[in-house]
């Protein structure tokens, strides 16, 4: 009975492109997360500021990656990917604020 | 000029006056894309509020090697989390986190891998990929308990509660509870739902439906998690 009410159904073989763009995307991923490794303890402590920069970066090609191929932002029609991207203005602005509120702080109590 | 555009141009009409999908995207996809980005912006407060806090207080500056923990600076992430489970005494900062960053990393392929089977219609193949999901997904809440009980116990120096911590000033293990602890409840709430997506597709109500849209929804909001974990990662764990 199971197989009489599915059988209708016409299952389309996979895309062999696809999946190897998908297997593509989580080797990028992997790789970066490996660097990120790598420079955690081979970049001294003394260059915090590179340090910083370096991680920074890796982390928003990584965002790049997961929200443009793996939630398929990158495809979709470009009115949603500025909605959804514009927005992030605010965070950057908060980043900011809150960043030179915290340095101020730290000055009034040392 | 084309036709189409011809005929918009004389009835005043734009496609933004109904009757059509201006973002080609249904609504209940779209909600969801709104709701992470409302999400975002808590978990950016979150993280935001982490870097104020760790800004206003006092920074180590001694080398690495000589690291002690101390009331009075914030502590360097890679001298609190260097435990790894069954490896007990040895000293490997920020393994464990990495193999999770990797368990979460790859139930976002697996879910990917069952959104393109669902474009299909290949049942089988969706809940293959959504069981491996749910599976990455438990793993991961099952090492997050590990670390949550192995930072609230601590290693002999009094561990962590909301007001006290051995590691460092109060606020960093309150934030640590909040933070992690946020993405944490995300995950779990992601795990109920890819389990009610993996339900429904065994007993056929998608495949009865037509189409397996709903594992796209769904996949949305997992690959969020996963998103907000590599933030988690550099902000708590690199930094």
């Amino acid at each position: 009975m199971h197989t009489e009410e599915t059988s209708h159904v016409q299952v389309v073989p996979a895309d062999k492109a696809k999946i190897k763009k998908i297997w593509m995307t989580a080797g990028i991923l992997g790789l970066i997360t490996a660097l990120e490794f790598l420079i955690a303890f081979t970049v001294p402590h003394e260059m915090e500021m590179t340090r910083v920069s370096i991680f920074i970066a890796m982390t928003i090609v990584k965002a790049a990656y997961i929200v443009g191929e793996f939630m398929h932002l990158k495809y979709e029609v470009k009115v949603l990917f500025w909605s959804i991207l514009i927005p992030m203005i605010f965070v950057v602005w908060m980043l900011t604020a809150f960043m030179y509120e915290g340095g101020a702080i730290f000055d009034a109590r040392y | 000029m084309s036709a189409t555009a011809h005929s918009i141009e004389n009835t005043g009409k734009s496609i933004w006056d109904g009757g059509q999908s201006p973002l080609k995207a249904s609504y209940g996809k779209l909600m969801m894309w709104f709701f992470l980005l409302s999400d975002a912006f808590t978990f950016s407060a979150l993280l935001v509020t982490y870097g104020m806090i760790r800004f206003s207080h006092q920074a180590y500056s001694g080398t690495v090697e000589a690291f002690t923990f101390s009331q009075e600076y914030w502590p360097i992430p890679e001298k609190v989390f260097e435990a790894v489970p069954f490896l007990h005494g040895m000293s490997l900062p920020l393994v464990f986190v990495g193999i999770m960053t990797f368990i979460l990393i790859m139930s976002s392929v697996t879910m990917v891998l069952a959104v393109e089977a669902g474009h299909r219609m290949d049942k089988k193949a969706v809940e293959k990929w959504m069981l491996w999901t749910i599976i990455g997904g438990l793993t991961f809440l099952g090492c997050q308990a590990w670390e949550w009980s192995h930072f609230i116990s601590g290693t002999g120096g009094g561990g962590a509660s909301l007001s006290w911590n051995e590691y460092g000033p109060s606020d960093f293990a309150a934030l640590f509870f909040f933070i992690t602890g946020f993405h944490g409840t995300h995950v779990l709430s992601g795990v109920v739902l890819n389990f009610l997506i993996y339900y429904n597709t065994v007993t056929g109500v998608y495949e009865r439906r037509g189409h397996y849209e709903m594992v796209e929804k769904v996949g949305l909001y997992w690959h969020f998690v996963d998103l907000v974990w590599v933030f988690v990662f550099t902000f708590f764990y690199l930094v």
